[in-house]
C-alpha cells in the first residue's frame, strides 16, 4: 500500500467501491481507509443466540455521571473559542422504544480541528478553556442534550491532503449487549464527506445520512447558541418487550 | 427503523473513554481478583497499539449485575462492566472476579467487545473460563464454530489468572460474533 496515495487515488478507490453498496454498516474491508487494511478479521461473523449477560447491558447512574458533564463549554475559568452549539435528540431502539438511562460520551477537536491528545500533532491552536468531553445519561424518553463548540475539520495522514469532515464521536450503550455502538456525528452539508473513506466506508448513502445532524432553528437561542438535532437508533434488542418493561 | 452505521473509535479515543479505574472492576489487591488479560495483534502479527476491549460478565454467582458505578469505582460495588485501552505493546489487562455459570452445566464467559483505530465497526466475542471441559463440549457457540478456531474462545489459565489474546486478522483469527438481531446490520 503506498503511504503517499492522493486524493485523486482515494476518490477512484471510493467510487469503485460504491459500484458495489453494501448494507447500512460500514465495509469492515475498506482499503480506501488504509489503517483498516490488516484490523479487520476476514473470516465471517459467527452467528450466535445471545445469552445470559449478552441480553442485558450495564447500568449507569447519577453516580457515574454529574449533570454538568454535559456541558463542554463550561470546564475551564474561561469560555471556549469559536460557534457554541446544542446537540439533541434521541435514543431509540430498533424497535423504536426509548432507550433510557443509558450512557453516552461525546469527545471531539476544538474549534480549530485540534484534540486534547498528545498524539495529536496537527498544528492548529489548543484552547486552554476547551477539553472537548462529555457524557450524559438519557433521559426517560431517550433523550440526550449536550451544550458544546462546533469541532473544526482536521488533517490525517491517510493519504497525501486527507481531511475528516467535522464530526463527534459518540460512545453509546442500548439495553442490551448487543447494542453497543461507537460512531461519529456529522454536521449538514460538509464539503469533505465526499472524500472522506471514513465516512464513504458505509456504502449505502441513505445509511450514511444517519449519521448527519440536522440543524434545527427551534434549537437556536437568541445571543446564543445555534442547534442541531440528532436522532440515534440502535439495533433491535433481544429481550422480549415484557422483560423491557420491567425494566423500565 | 434502520440503525445508526458504527465507525472507528479513531486515534484520539482516550480523552472520551479513559477514567481512572476503568480496568479495575475488583481492587487489584482484593484477594478474590484475577487478572485477565492478553494481547491485541492484526493480520501481520503485530500489536496494535490503539485498541479498546471493554467486557462485561455475571458476577461469581453467575447473576447478571444491574448496579451503577462503573464510572466511579467505589472499591467495593462489582458492576460486572470494565474498559481497557491497549498499551504500546498491545497488551490490555482487567483486574476482576470470575463470572460463575448462569445456570448449571453452561460455561461461564466474558462478553468482550472490540474497537481500535482502523476498526470500522467494532467487534463482539467471547472469553470462556478453561476449566469446566463438559460444559464447553456442550456449549452451542463452542460446538458450532470451527474445532481448528474454538480456542480462541477459551481463556487459558497462567499464575496470574487468565489470558485472552485477540487476533483481528490472519492466523488464529479470533472468532468474532453476530447476533440475530444484527444480521441484516451486516452486507
Ligand atoms: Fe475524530
Amino acid at each position: 500500500m503506498n503511504p503517499q496515495s492522493s486524493q485523486a487515488d482515494i476518490n477512484q478507490e471510493i467510487e469503485a467501491a460504491a459500484q458495489q453498496p453494501g448494507g447500512p454498516q460500514p465495509k469492515i474491508d475498506y482499503a480506501a481507509y488504509r489503517s483498516s487494511v490488516l484490523r479487520h478479521p476476514k473470516q465471517p461473523l459467527q452467528l450466535v443466540d445471545p445469552e445470559s449477560v449478552e441480553l442485558w447491558a450495564p447500568a449507569f447512574g447519577h453516580r457515574d455521571v454529574a449533570d454538568d458533564e454535559a456541558d463542554l463549554t463550561i470546564q475551564h475559568a474561561g469560555t471556549p473559542l469559536g460557534e457554541r452549539i446544542v446537540v439533541t435528540g434521541r435514543v431509540l431502539d430498533g424497535d423504536g422504544r426509548p432507550v433510557a438511562n443509558q450512557l453516552i460520551e461525546v469527545w471531539q477537536a476544538n474549534s480549530a480541528g485540534r484534540y486534547r491528545h498528545q498524539r495529536d500533532q496537527h498544528p492548529a491552536p489548543h484552547d486552554p478553556n476547551f477539553t472537548g468531553v462529555g457524557r450524559v445519561l438519557t433521559g426517560a424518553d431517550g433523550t440526550y442534550r449536550f451544550q458544546t463548540i462546533k469541532p473544526g475539520p482536521y488533517p490525517w495522514r491517510n493519504h497525501l491532503n486527507a481531511w475528516r469532515p467535522a464530526h463527534i464521536h459518540f460512545s453509546i450503550f442500548g439495553t442490551d449487549f448487543t447494542q453497543r455502538l461507537i460512531t461519529q456525528m456529522y454536521f449538514p452539508g460538509d464539503p469533505l464527506f465526499r472524500y472522506d473513506p471514513i465516512f464513504q466506508s458505509i456504502t449505502d448513502p441513505k445509511s450514511r445520512e444517519l449519521l448527519i445532524a440536522q440543524y434545527d432553528h427551534d434549537l437556536t437561542t437568541p445571543e446564543w447558541n445555534t442547534g442541531y438535532r440528532w436522532d440515534i437508533v440502535l439495533t433491535g434488542s433481544h429481550r422480549t418487550p415484557l422483560d423491557l418493561e420491567e425494566t423500565a | 427503523m434502520s440503525a445508526a452505521p458504527g465507525q472507528t473509535v479513531g486515534p484520539f479515543f482516550h480523552l472520551g473513554l479513559a477514567y481512572p479505574q476503568m480496568n479495575e472492576l475488583v481492587p487489584p489487591a482484593n484477594p478474590r481478583a484475577v487478572r485477565l488479560h492478553g494481547r491485541v495483534t492484526d493480520g501481520e502479527g503485530n500489536p496494535v497499539p490503539d485498541a479498546v476491549i471493554e467486557i462485561w460478565q455475571a458476577d461469581p454467582l453467575g447473576r447478571v449485575v444491574r448496579r451503577p458505578g462503573s464510572l466511579r469505582r467505589d472499591g467495593w460495588t462489582f458492576t460486572g462492566w470494565g474498559r481497557a485501552a491497549t498499551d504500546p505493546d498491545g497488551l490490555y489487562s482487567f483486574a476482576t472476579l470470575e463470572p460463575g455459570p448462569a445456570e448449571p452445566g453452561k460455561p461461564a464467559f466474558f462478553a468482550v467487545t472490540v474497537f481500535a483505530r482502523g476498526l470500522l465497526d467494532r467487534l463482539f466475542t467471547r472469553a470462556y473460563l478453561p476449566d469446566d471441559a463438559a460444559a464447553l463440549a456442550a456449549d452451542p457457540l463452542l460446538s458450532a464454530v470451527d474445532p481448528a478456531r474454538r480456542d480462541t474462545l477459551i481463556t487459558k489459565r497462567v499464575d496470574q489468572g487468565l489470558v485472552f489474546d485477540l487476533r483481528l486478522q490472519g492466523t488464529g483469527e479470533t472468532v468474532f460474533l453476530s447476533y440475530p438481531r444484527l444480521r441484516d446490520a451486516w452486507a
